[in-house]
């Protein structure tokens, strides 16, 4: 695939002479993400392929518009992985939606999420510049932490033209265990295992059972499941993938969704709907109709944020309120990237 | 008093700042008098020393946010600072500005064990975190190598790493949230208890900032289970383009150590005669290549790394037995400052990062600056993160050799940047590096980051002159860095 990031540019300086709004589009398998908005599409998806891959070196440098499933192929011929698991909505689903809509699987509070595996990106700005923050390297304090600051933004400081990761091997085995729990104990549960020194890499809760994943070297894997004493579940690794992809039951039909980012120990909200706990109780989906300052309220109690992940009013707001300061502070950073607000207007907040 | 942070265009003279300060904080917390500002004039990198025009010791938030409020009103630039350990002079005061040293920040607010997370002052000490936390089974996994003294507030200034880094991450991944107030003199809360918050990343974007975006008064950061145990494998090469290589091996076996260290063989002969801790004072390079974990899993990949360093021939193996083997491993690495201190009145320590495939070629090419530049060049390295600690040795009572370490830095950290890697790892920009950003940044490029700086601070008051130049000087950096610093010319 060829670099356009020079016709990127032209469209986008074109837009900005004209003064038309462009929402930013790569595989569009998130464009259920975030608030509704009306803007001519700016396809960055054609912008694929693989830059360069260095895997003695653990980094992977990636077009953004690079899909998810070209690059997790490249990966595993070397028995490397992209440790955030990233949820596919579709084949289409990319790299750059992937990071500026800062989307990490169950293993993120053990392998880190998309954004802490960010070493550096290229990102066009709403001047058109093409800019390079971060770089390949593990390490580096040069300049602000641009790169890391785009994880959540929904393109509302730029498009993402290129983008480099840490990488990690791929486990020697993985194991899933399975028992039957009520919620309450498996949030406590669930926190006293992740407060042990073992290969834990998943823990989930669903319809009164409770999920573990172990991954690592076998010995220690082998060795974690038999003291644990926990009934391994045959074909854990689907569950894991439908997790992932949110292809499970839970995730099916019509009813809004809403992500709960709280405090892991923290009691659920008592709210009537269906609950799913995942990331040993960080991260809590719900089901069920709800008022988005309600939710907010909740949150905030158990020590977090709430955003209307799918379905429900996109036309109000639909992620967790900001503090007056930092509202102003990220309305101020808008326009230091994008002066004329061409990129996604009010797709994150109104207001933005 | 009129605590309005509104600019004025009033001046004030020190005497009227700390009568306006003494207001509201202890008197004795107001310092103004010579003797006793003197050690703040710099922080851990002693050429660059700048006397401020006083500094306050604030006890609460409130206090912090009012010490704001006045400079902002009357345009005073603010140093915030920690324990002065930094590397580059980003603590370096300003001479018409305020130093507000959170010194007095030192308090463990809470530890919960079961959410595995800790509340603390940002003027709590670094290692302090891991020892409240031991009790629990747990620890704070950066730990950088003035983690006896340094604070988490400056450990988020400056993004601190430390030796555990390519397996536990840098302090960007293992904070949670932070408390920050604002140029105007504002309280907000970064982050929350949850794994990430809504909106663009701004905690990535404070964590590394060198404190010119606000001033850090809290910070929440996880904890980590202490692993069942920690076994170093010492390995020396005859080259090394071998341990380069076993370097790489490792990582391709699927195995990511702990902490992954080298050294070159003048480091090695340095901390030998100054720890004996039995180095191979014969070898070129040496290798340091911890591993932890269950102990099964520990057991497993000690074995194969051992192969491994056969294989890619090690001349020289050593598997630390129990902890105080593995301690006295370590003491060598973690002796290599001061030991350079007893082979040299001086030495400047670097911090580039490289792409670790370009190991090699960076080496040898410090060889040849070194005799150009006629000083001496030692090597530690972060093998397993690319990160360069290059120790040039030099005496500054000596006229000239100062001003050719610098020159010879330079040169250092422009090579980085050519072979695809940055000016600094870990230590910050601050002062020292300021000059070299345009060899690693376009004009565009700084243009954006100073935009960025002015959503937070439009009247650029917090931490002047550090961190990112103005366009202007970027300049000016380039016409002196494109000039040959040296006799020769070393590569086109």
């Amino acid at each position: 695939m060829p670099d356009i990031t020079e016709h990127l540019q032209q469209q986008i300086n074109a837009a900005r002479n004209d003064g038309r709004k462009l929402a930013i589009v790569g595989g569009g398998s998130k464009q259920f993400m975030g608030r509704d908005i009306s803007a001519e599409r700016l396809d960055v998806g054609g912008h694929s392929g693989i830059v360069n891959y260095q895997p003695v070196e653990l980094v992977l440098t990636v077009r953004a518009g690079t899909p998810l499933s070209e690059i997790e192929a490249t990966l595993a011929e070397k028995n490397q992985m992209l440790s955030f698991e990233p949820p596919r909505f579709g084949d289409s689903s990319t790299i750059g939606g992937t990071l500026a809509c800062n989307q990490s699987g169950p293993g993120r509070p053990w392998w880190n999420s998309v954004r802490d595996q960010v070493l550096g990106v290229n990102l066009i700005n709403g001047k058109g510049e093409k800019l390079r923050f971060g770089g390949q390297v593990m390490k580096n304090v040069a300049g602000y932490d641009v790169s890391r600051t785009q994880a959540g933004a929904m393109g509302t400081l730029g498009v993402l033209a290129e983008i480099s990761l840490k990488v990690l091997p791929r486990p020697d085995m993985t194991k899933t265990l399975a028992r039957e729990m009520d919620h309450a104990e498996a949030i406590r549960f669930m926190n006293a295992r992740a407060a042990e020194p073992k290969p834990l890499s998943g823990a989930c809760w669903l319809d009164g059972t409770l999920y573990l994943r172990l991954s690592g070297a076998r010995s220690a894997v082998e060795a974690t499941a038999r003291h644990w004493d926990i009934p391994i579940m045959p074909d854990g690794e689907t569950f894991w993938q439908q997790l992932r992809d949110q292809q499970l039951e839970f995730f099916a039909g019509e009813q809004p969704l809403w992500r709960f980012s709280i405090n892991s120990t923290a009691p659920t909200p008592a709210l009537k709907g269906h609950w799913l706990l995942d990331w040993a109780g960080s991260q809590r989906w719900y089901r069920g109709e709800g008022q988005m300052a309600d939710m907010e309220d909740h949150a905030e109690k158990a020590g977090g944020q709430v955003s209307l992940y799918r379905g429900g009013d996109r036309t109000g707001e639909v992620m967790h309120r900001q503090q007056p300061a930092l509202q102003a502070i990220q309305k101020r950073l808008k326009h230091s990237f994008d002066p004329d607000a061409l990129f996604n207007p009010g797709r994150l907040y109104s207001w933005l | 008093m009129n605590t309005d942070s509104k600019p004025v265009n009033t001046a004030v003279s020190k005497a009227e700042l700390a009568a306006m300060f003494r207001a509201f904080i202890d008197p004795q917390f107001v310092i103004t008098d010579e003797e006793t500002l003197k050690p703040y004039e710099c922080d851990g990198l002693s050429m660059y020393c700048v006397m401020p025009l006083l500094v306050v010791l604030p006890e609460t938030v409130d206090q912090v946010q009012q010490v704001m409020r006045l400079c902002h009103r009357y345009r005073i630039p603010v140093v915030a600072r920690g324990a002065g350990t930094g590397l580059s002079a980003g603590a370096m005061p300003d001479a018409g500005g305020v130093v507000l040293s959170l010194a007095k920040f030192n308090r463990i607010l809470d530890i919960d064990p079961v959410a595995r997370s800790a509340r603390l002052q940002s003027g709590v000490r670094n290692l302090a975190i891991s020892e409240a936390a031991a009790d629990y089974g747990l620890y704070y996994g950066p730990d950088p190598s003035s983690q006896i003294a340094c604070t988490i507030g400056g450990n988020v200034g400056e993004n601190s790493g430390g030796v555990h880094c390519l397996k536990y991450g840098l302090t960007t991944h293992n904070i949670l949230s932070v408390e920050m107030v604002t140029v105007e003199g504002e309280r907000v809360v970064i982050g929350s208890d949850g794994l990430d918050s809504c909106g663009m990343d701004l905690l990535a974007l404070i964590t590394g900032s060198e404190g010119l975006l606000g001033v850090i008064t809290e910070v929440q950061v996880k904890l980590l289970p202490t692993p069942e145990i920690a076994r170093v494998i010492m390995a020396g090469f005859g080259t090394v383009d071998d341990a380069g290589d076993a370097v790489g091996g490792i990582i391709a076996q699927g195995i990511i150590p702990a902490g992954l260290e080298m050294m070159d063989s003048h480091a090695i002969k340095a901390v030998e005669a100054f720890t004996g801790a039995g180095y191979p004072v014969d070898a070129a390079a040496l290798l340091l290549c911890e591993v932890d974990g269950t102990r099964e899993e520990v057991q497993e990949h000690i074995e194969k790394a051992e192969a491994l360093f056969r294989d890619f021939g090690a001349t020289s193996i050593r598997t630390s037995k129990d902890e105080a083997e593995r301690v006295l491993l370590w003491k060598g690495r973690k002796s290599a400052f001061p030991a350079m201190g007893r082979i040299s009145p001086d030495y400047y320590c670097m911090d580039g990062t490289i792409p670790r495939a370009h190991l090699a070629r960076v080496l040898n090419d410090m060889q040849d600056m070194s005799k150009r530049f006629g000083l001496r060049v030692a090597n530690v390295f972060h093998a397993g993160d690319g990160n360069l600690h290059p120790l040039i040795l030099f005496d500054a009572n000596q006229e000239g050799e100062l001003e050719r370490a610098e020159a010879f830095g330079s040169d250092i950290l422009k090579l980085c940047v050519e072979v695809g890697g940055c000016i600094t790892g870990e230590h910050g920009v601050g002062v020292e590096k300021i000059r070299q950003m345009p060899m690693q940044f376009t004009d565009p490029e700084i243009e954006q980051l100073n935009a960025v700086k002015s959503a937070f601070d439009a009247q650029g008051t917090l931490n002047p002159g550090k961190g990112v130049p103005t366009l202007r000087n970027c300049q000016e950096y380039r016409a002196i860095n494109a000039k040959p610093q040296a006799p020769e010319v070393h590569h086109a």
